[in-house]
């Protein structure tokens, strides 16, 4: 897919970012067939086509990109905790997009105006996942501030997928980008877009000792062993067979 | 309408720029804001479009089919509005 | 008088005392290939084939995306998962683009899709029919959507403008979706043993299913001949289903897969291949209801539906505070 870079890329941090993009590119196609109006089947679609377009350039990096989704094991895995986390409703899915396309934006804005190896991805990625971020800003502020029903579940939603955000700030290795200075501008934008949705702010712990490292030392959560059960079984039933 | 109908958005793309917006189809959206990215979504998903506007159904008035006559047929005689309509002398160039 | 709303369509009713004089014309436009236009009037009957056909070509679009949907966490790389994900939203999209032709006829999708989740219009049989094997996905790409393109060619002539102009947008996203299940089956025949016997499988399976979406023999149609004078249609079942044949037959041999018809052959007199005896006794099973999937596709639909109630209310009601449903915007 991309030239062989000069010095090599580094391992850890493409698997960080292109196992966070399969995964939720996974989870949004969850939604084919289900979505609340047929105008958001196009749009979930649309931000799913994005990620794993992002994630087989990532992977592709740092080997077989099919090897690579379909033949690593649950711990070999270093997408976050947050994106691997089931659909839920509707607002928990927005909950989900609002945290983590707030967390690439920044990131990806860092990437693309610096020199190293990701920097040609981030560039083009940052117009996909700024599109995607305001897809989640504009439905965070409609079922926020739209009937007393979907401002409870916007609000359990946001409060229900805190917890996994603390780890998004976690150095990750090979990744030229000072994460936990990203932690200000995060909270201040989430905050700004929560409480203009008329929601309180969590304000519950981002990261506790049970999640041992979390999901970028390979650590995650039950629903995930069941989700790469289903995406990898077609594959891996047929070792060495070409699709 | 019910409280879950959206209203129907009526959706003008442009191809490319120097071109004029030109009506694609419509959907549903609750609002303006939502109208916009739909239509986004649906009709630029393959790269058709550099700009697009989204119009209320409602809010268009159109022409209607019974002032079909009146409104259309007194353009047609009048041929002298159309460049064909003069005879220019062979080898005259620049007209 | 200028009436408002692009949409808003003439009746018998309005049009009074002068209806005669309106058939004439109507009927003189259609016989001129010329388009009829939402606001122009038309007969009753000609107005409710349009929105019985639309809807139903709709609601098949939708209902289509969850035999192949079902797929999408499964795919086995992740080049053919992207396809499969954009096939599936261009379902949706067709989907949209079909209902809002429908609306065009002052029948909004919502009261449409009402009628679908009561079971009160149809959508197409074969989505009634399992996807049971990855191969199952080429075989719709190939058979289910290759019939569909032979049948709606003919409909981007159709006689009602946003009908023909929404089928000339769909049969340009359609080719893609045919190839890549012709892709897939070739990959699939040309791989492992294993691989071959799913193809050959979902071929055997999807074959008669794909044929009989032709709809009933002309003998036995029930819309046929008025649609065909009113331009909806423009070539018989019969006709578009020995055209399908025709032209899959070689598809096969290329991909080395078989078709399950021991009738099949190449009619030199005829020019055509001819091919055995439909079972439409299933037809008529799988359209009354009985099919494998009848009420597995309708109860996800209306799930699907009704659990999204409470975001198209949300929206809708922030709308309703922030005053903002009117107005033109750009971007």
């Amino acid at each position: 897919m991309t030239a062989a870079p000069a010095t090599p890329v580094p391992t850890t941090a493409a698997l960080a970012l292109g196992d966070d993009a399969l995964v939720l590119s996974h989870r949004l196609g969850e939604w084919a067939g289900h979505a609340p109006v047929l105008e958001e089947e196009v749009a979930l679609a649309n931000i799913a086509l994005d990620l794993l377009g992002q994630a087989r350039v990532l992977l592709s990096m740092v080997g077989d990109e099919d090897e690579l989704a379909y033949l690593r094991e649950e711990r070999s895995f270093r997408n976050l905790q947050l994106v691997e986390q089931p659909n839920g409703d509707f607002a928990h899915t927005i909950a989900r997009q609002l945290y983590f396309s707030t967390y690439q934006h920044l990131l990806y804005t860092e990437l693309a105006a610096g020199d190293g190896q990701f920097a040609g991805l981030a560039a083009k990625a940052v117009k996909e996942v700024a599109y995607h971020r305001d897809h989640a800003e504009q439905w965070t502020l409609r079922l926020g501030d739209g009937t007393d029903a979907s401002r409870e579940r916007m609000q359990r939603a946001t409060a229900a997928l805190w917890r996994f955000t603390g780890e998004m700030f976690q150095p990750v290795e090979g990744l030229d980008v000072d994460l936990s200075a990203l932690e200000a501008a995060w909270l201040e934008a989430v905050g700004g877009v929560l409480r203009r949705a008329t929601l309180t702010v969590p304000e519950g712990p981002r990261s506790g000792a049970w999640t041992a490292g979390a999901g970028r030392q390979g650590v995650h959560t039950e629903s995930f062993g069941r989700m790469l059960a289903e995406m990898q079984h077609l594959h891996r039933s047929h070792p060495g067979a070409s699709w | 309408m019910t409280n879950t109908d959206w209203p129907l958005w009526e959706v003008f793309v442009r191809s490319r720029r120097g071109l004029a917006h030109t009506h694609a189809g419509s959907l549903h959206a609750p609002d303006a804001e939502f109208a916009l990215r739909n239509a986004r979504d649906l009709y630029t998903r393959r790269g058709e479009g550099v700009s697009i506007w989204v119009v209320p159904s409602a809010a268009i008035t159109a022409s209607s089919p019974d002032e079909k006559d009146p409104f259309f047929e007194p353009a047609a005689d009048k041929p002298y509005r159309h460049p064909t309509f003069y005879e220019i002398p062979e080898g005259v160039k620049h007209l | 008088m200028a009436t408002a709303a692009a949409h808003q369509t003439y009746g018998a009713e309005e049009a009074g005392a002068g209806t005669a004089a309106y058939e004439r014309a109507f009927d003189a436009a259609v016989a001129a290939d010329e388009r009829i236009e939402p606001r122009d009037w038309m007969p009753d009957a000609y107005r409710a084939t349009l929105v019985r056909q639309m809807a139903q070509h709709a609601h098949s679009e939708i209902i289509g995306m969850q035999p192949e949907a079902n797929w999408i966490t499964r795919a086995p790389s992740l080049r053919r998962k992207a396809i499969l994900m954009a096939k599936v939203q261009d379902e949706a999209g067709h989907g949209l683009y079909l209902y809002s032709a429908a609306e065009t006829l002052g029948t909004s999708r919502e009261e449409l899709l009402d009628k679908l989740h009561a079971g009160r219009q149809k959508y197409s049989s074969i989505f009634n029919y399992p996807t049971l094997t990855w191969a199952d996905v080429g075989a719709i790409g190939w058979l289910v959507d290759g019939a569909a393109i032979t049948n709606q060619v003919p409909l981007c002539r159709c006689s009602y403008g946003p009908y023909a102009r929404a089928m000339v947008r769909i049969c340009k996203e359609e080719s893609f979706h045919q190839r890549q299940g012709y892709e897939l089956l070739l990959a699939l025949s040309r791989g492992t043993p294993e691989q071959h016997a799913m193809a050959q499988d979902a071929v055997d399976r999807w074959w008669w299913p794909s044929l009989m979406m032709f709809g009933p023999p002309d003998d036995e149609s029930a819309h046929s001949a008025q649609s065909m004078t009113w331009k909806i249609k423009r070539h018989s079942n019969d006709e578009l289903r020995q055209r399908f044949v025709d032209i899959c037959v070689p598809q096969a041999e290329s991909l080395g897969l078989a078709l399950p018809d021991p009738d099949l052959k190449w009619n030199e007199e005829r020019q055509h291949y001819d091919f055995g005896p439909i079972d439409w006794s299933e037809f008529k099973e799988v359209l009354k209801g009985n099919g494998p999937c009848n009420e597995q596709r309708l109860t996800q639909r209306r799930r699907a539906h009704e659990e999204g109630a409470w975001v198209r209310e949300a929206a809708a009601a922030y709308a309703a505070k922030h005053n903002d449903t009117t107005g033109a915007m750009q971007a």
